[in-house]
């Protein structure tokens, strides 16, 4: 299937069609803690952005123009981003900033890929900011991005994993949160939302708990263009909204660890 | 995968064979070497063997130790492994005074510089750390409990270390990653700080060994993995500085007459205190080969390949500053083709490292007989179990063996056909349902 939609989208460029959502159905949760078999980057300077970014990277740069110029950098990571429905809302908010979205399943990393350059085909020099790569973002933040360089985190409708057993597999918690606080810069913010009231209290507790991260107050929220795409940007965000489902949200702002 | 080979772990470990190790105290005054659940400390100082004894209350060790540390000042001493004890032990008198009990079984230890904590890490990659002073905040009842402090994602952590000056801890995992944490001063609320990632081993990282070169007082980190390389770090940014690979070196090796068959995983690397003396101990060299690092350009360079016989294959490697020594054992917890229950293990000491001036690359280095070493005789009845181990060629050569297939095993991740995951799973349910 994606094969015919990437042969329509080089034979009809302008006229690419949006890939269809339901030639992607895939298994509706994954098992974090299984390794499948994806290419893992060594490090962030092993990951080639230029093939993700190509207008933010031109290919032709002059050699006295080589270094003095450093690579514009990633800065929002949405995490787990399903079917990449924020990714597009924020895109034109935000038009000289890299976004990236890490999804751990194969097939609606794909879907992301079509759906992104289909957007692109359409409306010429818009949704360049914008890309995904397939990994566990539970294990391999650290292979992406250096310390303090995203300013955003998104952790948008997680899966729940409900049994007290599988509570590790969730994408936050205390520990995570200490790689999180890594990848973000002093004053950058990490957003979370859910519809399952037990994870909100969870994930919000987590923050709390940490000692990286403080709330932001309901003032800046409220000024905040971001936060009104937390509950109506995705996919699971319109479904719960749909349903008329109540959502909770957590916002928490890296700070500097105090001494002690 | 992660997750079965982890369970894996827990359920069945037949067959599973653990590597002799050996640590000399950072002031020399003992040798103490861990075989299967055989701890056996030597008073170098002294010379004489030690007797343990445990005023902890808890058990002795009845599974395979995996990890044994002193601190920085040397006061202290943890043993810890598959049982899932976590034993501390003063070491002016060798009392056991507290034992912890894990929740998973237990892969590395560390003693914290000023011997106020023990940290260790469980195979859910969640590292611990116990207090041994009195509390955070002079806040006075310590429970025996252990407190988790940080973790790599579902990673089985392989060594954990403090830098030099006692600020960080590092933390190396299956994954080929290394974590450098702000060691707090408070560790009951966790090590969040994360001061840097040190990414570049392309396969698991196995072991860690920090410097401080007298003109470089922050220091160095070294580690060594399954991609055949030793790497040097700056730490504080996990920069890589150099590697030293020695998949590319093998005809360097086997040029000094060595073959090596079989895999090149580095198994383990240990530096003196000030980075002049680094040894390496590889899958399946008959030997150690010796590094020469030149911290001002930041290179590391192999100076010599010290071969051994051909049974000998270095499973840990000490260091003793005063003189410089170099102190290898080689055995493991069992011996599968021999069914011994006779826990062996054979201990070399190199000596003699004495820098050429004219020429920084060149190296002695003498291998000891077993009369000229540190305590003589004595010494290697203690930490060996047995004096005529070095007579008894088959048991040598099935303990090399022995040696080889274990390291493999271990350090070779393991891939589950379907059918043998489904099997496990019904063989757990089943236990379960036994129960
Ligand atoms: C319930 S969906 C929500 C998707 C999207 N954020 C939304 O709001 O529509 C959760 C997503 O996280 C992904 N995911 C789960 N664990 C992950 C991990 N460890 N790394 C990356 N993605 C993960 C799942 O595959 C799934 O697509």
């Amino acid at each position: 299937m994606s094969k015919n939609n990437n042969s329509n989208m080089r034979q009809n460029g302008q006229s690419a069609r949006l890939p269809r959502k339901r030639f992607y159905r895939a298994r509706a949760h994954s098992n974090p803690l299984s390794d499948s078999h994806f290419p893992i980057p060594i490090s962030p300077a092993d990951v080639d952005y230029s093939q993700h970014y190509p207008h933010f990277f031109p290919s032709e740069r002059s050699d006295d123009d080589n270094g003095s110029v450093p690579p514009t950098k990633v800065r929002f990571a949405d995490i787990g981003c399903g079917f990449g429905g924020l990714l597009v809302g924020l895109s034109p908010l935000f038009p000289d900033i890299l976004m990236i979205g890490m999804e751990l399943r194969d097939k609606v990393t794909e879907y992301v890929k079509e759906r992104i350059l289909a957007l692109r085909a359409t409306n010429p020099g818009k949704y360049e900011n914008i890309s995904v790569v397939r990994t566990n973002s539970m294990k391999y933040i650290p292979n992406y991005f250096e310390k303090g360089q995203l300013s955003k985190m998104f952790f948008l409708f997680p899966d729940p994993h409900f049994k007290e057993k599988n509570h590790r597999r969730r994408v936050i918690s205390l520990q995570l949160l200490d790689e999180y606080a890594y990848a973000l810069e002093v004053g950058g913010i990490i957003y979370t939302i859910t519809d399952v009231e037990e994870l909100g209290d969870w994930m919000r507790s987590c923050l709390e708990d940490h000692p990286m991260f403080k709330a932001v107050p309901e003032e800046e929220l409220e000024a905040d263009p971001v936060v009104k795409l937390l509950s109506s940007a995705t996919e699971e965000g319109q479904k719960v909204a749909r349903n008329g489902g109540q959502t909770f949200r957590a916002v928490y702002r890296r700070i500097m660890l105090e001494d002690g | 995968m992660e997750e079965n080979l982890i369970e894996e772990g827990e359920s069945s470990r037949e067959g599973e064979v653990a590597p002799a190790l050996i640590v000399i105290h950072p002031r020399d005054k003992s040798a103490a070497v861990a075989v299967g659940p055989e701890l056996r400390v030597y008073d170098i100082a002294g010379n004489c063997p030690i007797s343990l004894s445990d005023d902890s209350g808890g058990p002795s060790h009845s599974e395979s130790i995996r990890a044994i540390g002193f601190g920085a000042n040397g006061s202290v001493f943890a043993s810890a492994g598959d049982d899932k004890l976590v034993k501390i032990w003063m070491t002016d008198s060798w009392h056991c005074t507290k034992t912890v009990y894990a929740e998973k079984r237990v892969s590395a230890v560390a003693v914290s510089h000023n011997g106020q904590h023990v940290v260790f890490a469980d195979k859910f990659g969640l590292v611990w750390a116990i207090a041994l002073g009195e509390g955070d905040e002079g806040q006075a009842p310590i429970d025996n409990k252990a407190v988790p402090i940080l973790g790599h994602y579902c990673s089985i952590i392989t060594s954990l270390k403090f830098s030099p000056d006692g600020w960080f801890i590092a933390s190396a995992d299956r994954d080929f990653k290394i974590r450098i944490t702000v060691f707090p001063k408070r560790p009951r609320k966790g090590a969040h700080e994360i001061q840097s990632f040190c990414l570049g081993h392309t396969d698991f990282v196995s072991c860690l060994a920090f410097a401080r070169p007298i003109d470089y007082p922050q220091g160095f980190l070294l580690s060594g993995g399954g991609d055949s390389t030793v790497r040097l770090w700056d730490f504080i940014s996990g920069r890589l500085l150099h590697t030293c690979d020695f998949g590319a070196q093998a005809g360097l090796v086997k040029s000094n007459g060595t073959e090596m068959e079989g895999g090149s995983a580095v198994i383990d690397v240990c530096a003196s205190c000030d980075g002049s003396l680094i040894a390496v101990a590889i899958q399946s060299l008959h030997g150690i080969i010796l590094l020469n690092c030149d911290f001002s350009a930041r290179t590391l360079s192999i100076a010599k390949v010290v071969t051994m016989e051909e049974s000998y294959v270095p499973t840990s490697l000490g260091l003793s500053d005063l003189p410089k020594h170099l102190w290898m054992v080689m055995g493991v917890s069992n011996i599968p083709t021999l069914g011994t229950t006779k826990l062996l293990s054979r201990v070399r000491v190199v000596s003699g490292f004495l820098k050429d001036p004219s020429d920084s690359s060149v190296r002695n280095a003498i291998i000891m007989g077993d009369s000229e070493v540190p305590g003589s005789e004595k010494l290697l009845e203690k930490l060996q179990g047995s004096l005529d181990v070095a007579e008894e060629e088959v048991t040598l050569a099935a303990t090399a063996a022995a040696v080889k297939t274990s390291v493999h095993n271990l350090l070779i991740k393991k891939q589950y056909s379907l059918e043998k995951r489904e099997l496990q799973k019904r063989s757990r349910n089943d236990k379960k349902l036994k129960q």
